[in-house]
């Protein structure tokens, strides 16, 4: 398959841009990776990946970050760190895509719907506390109109609900007064 | 043994069983598990992955609240996601600048952390803390017969391996065969169950549970033994599905690794939070149950 070059990835490719939008540490890291591919071959996921493991590297390194965020790689991670712990390079990947996933969320690029989830999970913790799973799933599948997953889910939500493992009101801390101050404090800093 | 306990927000109702199970097998060793009082989400994964501070504040309220309340103390948790999510935080928080700025959003809530917590695992606790020696002689009701395959998932020995080795961790091996079960050769045993992929990524999580369910049937195991939440929710849950998407009945019970603890300690099913599974495990289970009559 010809490969045709767009005029933004030849942009992209500047020296040093992946420094500016990666962390130095994480930026250094990457450079000392010998292209052995053991992360790919590591990865529970990797066959369902727009890229690899070894080819987000390639890429980052190249300065194709933009073409490396609409990928549906950092997505796909599981967080199971076999790449992290087999890199002979000590490049901790599993921690590259958590990076590039926030970064995909800060510059606005990232396949359609793909932090939803994410979003709706920390949306609960923040106001209770505490992780609530069904409000989590209602909103996940509202969200992503998606009403076929939530009808799709209810045979199982039933089962859980007679096993008396569907927790349907969520549990409130005491302290989420505090908490919601802290996360204010983070909020006004352009931390949160 | 004294212990501040953190249970995770998925053992107060979707996986109780996991939280009863616990308790009643500290109560039994005598343990002690001091739950820390208000606790909140760990920082958790999904959280890190969108935004990176607030995570760790997440996380170092949780160790702040251990600290001021028992000093420099073990955390124990039950979940792969929460010890995982903790001892990285333990970690980072050695860097003086996300120290500092965590340290800063700690005071407007009042709290500080000197670092002195750390994040332990009830099972490798059992293994290392409680030890073989004194297990084996609580065992009323060896369980003889059984044959289990070992599933650690994820987070447990990875990426930290501080406790157990990296891709093939043994705590869990250990203590089946102290209990008198058959421990199944199983090399997937830390292969990933899929995690959250299971809910925006359902295809992908699938193939990764038919894997782990079809081997534990190749290698003749009457049920898997889980250390995480999550693992025993995926592995459990979407066995119907397995079926419908691959055209295999992988159906087996899946047990968290306190449950059958218990039974082995003499424990009455019922205190161990059985009778909650998806797929019953009540067959396999029968001959070691403790007749309610012998309890009085």
């Amino acid at each position: 398959m010809v490969h045709k070059v767009r005029e933004a990835d030849l942009f992209e490719s500047s020296v040093g841009l992946v420094e500016r939008v990666l962390d130095t540490s994480i930026a250094e890291k990457i450079r000392s990776c010998i292209q052995c591919g053991t992360c790919s071959a590591s990865c529970p996921t990797a066959y369902a990946m727009d890229y690899t493991p070894r080819w987000i590297i390639a890429a980052l390194r190249a300065g194709q970050w933009e073409r490396v965020l609409r990928s549906n790689t950092p997505w796909l991670c599981a967080s199971c760190y076999y790449c992290t712990v087999r890199c002979p390079s000590g490049i901790e990947f599993t921690d590259l895509m958590y990076a590039l996933k926030r970064l995909a969320i800060e510059r606005g690029i990232y396949p359609k719907g793909s932090p939803v989830l994410y979003q709706a999970f920390t949306g609960t913790v923040d106001r209770y506390g505490r992780s609530a799973e069904v409000e989590l799933m209602a909103r996940y599948y509202l969200r992503t109109l998606n009403p076929w997953g939530l009808i799709k889910m209810a045979p199982m939500g039933l089962r859980m609900l007679l096993k008396g493992r569907l927790p349907l009101l969520p549990h409130r801390i005491e302290g989420r007064r505090e908490l919601a101050k802290m996360l204010d404090y983070m909020r006004e800093r352009g931390e949160g | 043994m004294a212990y501040t306990y953190y249970p995770g927000c998925s053992q107060e109702v979707s996986n109780r069983a996991y939280d009863l199970s616990t308790r009643a097998v500290a109560k039994a060793l005598d343990i002690e598990l001091k739950e820390l009082k208000d606790w909140n989400c760990c920082g958790t994964s999904p959280s890190y992955s969108i935004r990176e501070l607030p995570t760790f504040v997440l996380g170092a309220r949780n160790l702040a609240l251990a600290e001021r309340e028992a000093g420099a103390c073990d955390l124990v948790t039950i979940c792969n996601g929460c010890f995982a999510m903790l001892e990285k935080t333990n970690l980072r928080l050695k860097e003086p600048d996300l120290r500092r700025r965590v340290g800063e959003v700690l005071s407007v809530a009042g709290l500080e952390y000197e670092g002195s917590v750390r994040a332990r695992h009830f099972l490798e606790v059992l293994v290392n803390d409680v030890g073989e020696g004194l297990i084996r002689e609580r065992v009323t009701m060896p369980l003889g017969g059984l044959k289990v395959a070992p599933y650690y998932g994820c987070q447990f020995s990875r990426p930290e391996g501080r406790y157990d080795d990296l891709e093939f961790p043994t705590a869990l091996d250990r203590l089946l065969s102290w209990i008198g079960a058959e421990v199944v050769d199983y090399p997937l045993k830390a292969q990933c169950c899929g995690g959250l992929l299971m809910i925006t990524k359902e295809e992908v999580a699938l193939k990764l549970i038919r894997d782990l369910l079809a081997l534990a049937q190749k290698r003749g195991a009457h049920c898997m033994a889980t250390i995480c939440p999550l693992c025993q929710l995926n592995l459990e849950a979407y066995q119907d599905r397995v079926k419908v998407r691959f055209g295999a009945d992988l159906s087996i019970p899946i047990l968290y690794f306190t449950q059958l603890l218990g039974l082995s300690l003499g424990l009455e099913g019922k205190a161990l939070g059985l009778g909650r599974e998806l797929v019953s495990a009540a067959d396999i289970l029968a001959p070691y149950l403790v007749v309610a009559s012998r309890e009085v």
